[in-house]
């Protein structure tokens, strides 16, 4: 644990403190900051804390905040030259790898709950309800879980995508690919259903209710997950990745 | 008898067709620093790489400070210290910064990251430095950065990779001295890779030297220097290609050449100068000084790369 959080410390230190990777990329955090945590709350009034269509938006948004900075992981320690020496370190294989995917679902995840924040003092500023506005409990509990699990997975695939590219560019194309096909496949699928099948999906989903449709998404999100972060433990081996 | 830090069997390394170590046997003995010499792409870096077990060994095997480095390498990089072909260190970050992930890698505490990172930088000249990113020092601050980021630790070994290479004159003639200076008062034993073999003289107690994967010799460079020829340099004027033959025609005489104006030649274990400076003088020739000396290690080196050809 120690070990991770090491390898974590200095990740975030380049990441967060030094503007790392996202050198350029801090006018687009301003605009996604102002857009989802002013902006949008600021059109939707109340409904913000209550419609489940946001809850969506805390499991994407990771998605992309956490790919620009992900790529760097391994391809720029690589493309750097620091690579070697980390490797030649006595951190554990599993210290390097898991420390860089929990830098960078940390760093997405806590912009995802800054925006979340902002987003509840614009509305209670401008919606006037005459009352505090709040997040139901599923949704307090709901979007902080699945930006989690949604920088998670954007993290993991990054690492993954990450170990055998040669450069970080190579590997931020192969990551935001990835990412907008994950996007668009069940939007286009969902599409492409026949009517019959469209019918009983919206069957299923008006009978599991909001909160059914919520943990069916964590539950998927956890499993994929997991799954990336077994095949990015077996495909990380030292000598690989010197040769590499 | 010296415990061996370093210890080799038959150790090879294959890629695809290509034996880039080719069956090393190698000792080397604690508290020294050992030179490991070879030209570019003689299997260097690829030995360094098997013995810090970022690398297994297609035959063969080593161990390192007591462990195997095919199954215990965890063991090995916890023990040992390296700066290897690219010095590795992080440019966004401050040189104090540097430092600290490393020593927290090695779970340093607090405090002894703080006099531990003083106790380096100070005699390094880098302390006033410490807070700034390091992306615009020179290459020589960075190679001593990276020296000190290597012995952190405190390790009981360190493997130096070409430490001075890319370096000026002068950078690399700084960063040998601090690093003896570190070396000694550290007591660590040292694995140092170079093509310099001037570096090698001045640093090592003891020499290998590798050629396409292969050890050629290994000793104290004076017993390798030992083994070159005697050469002596005459200078003067008048001499001629006849003379050279005449001089190539004497027993003990391996070798004669002109140089710049001057003779030049190679001469056996008990040959003596003085029959063939009358040679020359009833020839014609005016000799105003002989110089005669061993060969240096770069003598060696060039003969044995030769020898190998």
């Amino acid at each position: 644990m120690g070990d991770m959080l090491t390898v974590a410390w200095k990740e975030w230190r380049e990441l967060i403190l030094l503007g790392g990777s996202l050198r350029g990329g801090r006018i687009s955090l301003v605009i996604l900051l102002g857009l989802f945590g002013v902006f949008l709350p600021f059109k939707a009034g109340a409904e913000w804390v209550t419609s489940p269509a946001t809850l969506f938006y805390w499991g994407w948004l990771p998605l992309m905040l956490v790919a620009g900075a992900v790529a760097d992981s391994f391809a720029g320690e690589r493309e750097r030259h620091t690579l070697e020496t980390l490797l030649a370190s006595r951190l554990p294989d599993r210290a390097i790898l898991f420390g860089k995917v929990l830098a960078a679902t940390t760093y997405g995840w806590g912009i995802v709950m800054a925006m979340l924040f902002l987003s509840l003092v614009t509305v209670n500023l401008t919606a006037r309800a005459g009352h505090l506005l709040l997040f139901p409990w599923r949704f307090a509990v709901g979007a902080p879980l699945l930006a989690w699990l949604g920088a998670g997975l954007a993290a993991t695939a990054g690492v993954l995508v990450s170990l055998r590219a040669a450069t970080v560019r190579q590997a931020a194309q192969t990551l935001n690919v990835g990412i907008l096909l994950l996007i668009l496949a069940p939007v286009l699928g969902a599409q492409a259903l026949p009517d019959a099948w469209k019918a009983q999906a919206g069957a299923w989903f008006a009978s599991v209710g909001v909160d059914g449709i919520l943990w069916t998404a964590t539950a998927a999100l956890a499993l994929l997950d997991l799954l990336l972060l077994a095949v990015a433990m077996a495909r990380f081996q030292r000598s690989r990745l010197i040769l590499d | 008898m010296v415990e061996a830090v370093i210890r080799t069997e038959k150790l090879s390394r294959v890629f695809d067709k290509v034996r880039a170590v080719d069956g090393l046997d190698l000792e080397v003995p604690a508290g020294i620093v050992f030179g490991f010499l070879g030209p570019n792409g003689a299997g260097k870096t690829t030995t360094i790489r098997l013995l810090l077990g970022l690398l297994e060994p297609s035959e063969g095997r080593a161990t390192v400070l007591g462990f195997d480095t095919r199954h215990q390498a965890g063991g090995v990089r916890e023990k040992a210290g390296a700066l290897l072909e690219h010095h590795g260190l992080y440019e966004r970050l401050s040189a104090e910064d540097n430092l600290a992930f490393y020593a927290r890698v090695w779970r340093m505490t607090a405090s002894a990251r703080r006099d531990r990172i003083r106790e380096l930088l100070e005699p390094l000249g880098l302390w006033d430095r410490r807070s700034e990113a390091i992306g615009r020092w020179s290459r020589g601050m960075k190679q001593k950065l990276a020296v000190a980021r290597a012995l952190l630790h405190r390790p009981s070994l360190l493997f130096l990779d070409e430490p001075t290479a890319g370096l000026d004159p002068v950078a690399a003639a700084t960063l040998r001295d601090d690093l003896g200076t570190l070396v000694s008062r550290e007591g660590v034993t040292v694995f140092l890779t170079t093509h310099n073999l001037v570096e090698a003289e001045r640093l090592c107690h003891r020499v290998a030297v590798i050629k396409q994967g292969r050890l050629v010799a290994v000793g104290h460079p004076d017993e390798l220097k030992a083994r070159s020829a005697t050469r002596a340099e005459i200078v003067g004027r008048g001499f001629t290609d006849a003379m050279l033959a005449l001089l190539r025609n004497q027993p003990g005489v391996a070798r004669a050449d002109l140089r710049n104006g001057r003779i030049v030649l190679e001469l056996g274990e008990s040959s003596e100068t003085s029959p063939l400076v009358r040679l020359i003088v009833q020839a014609g020739g005016a000799v105003e000084e002989v110089r005669k000396d061993k060969g240096s290690l770069e003598d060696v080196f060039l003969t044995l790369m030769e020898e190998e050809r």
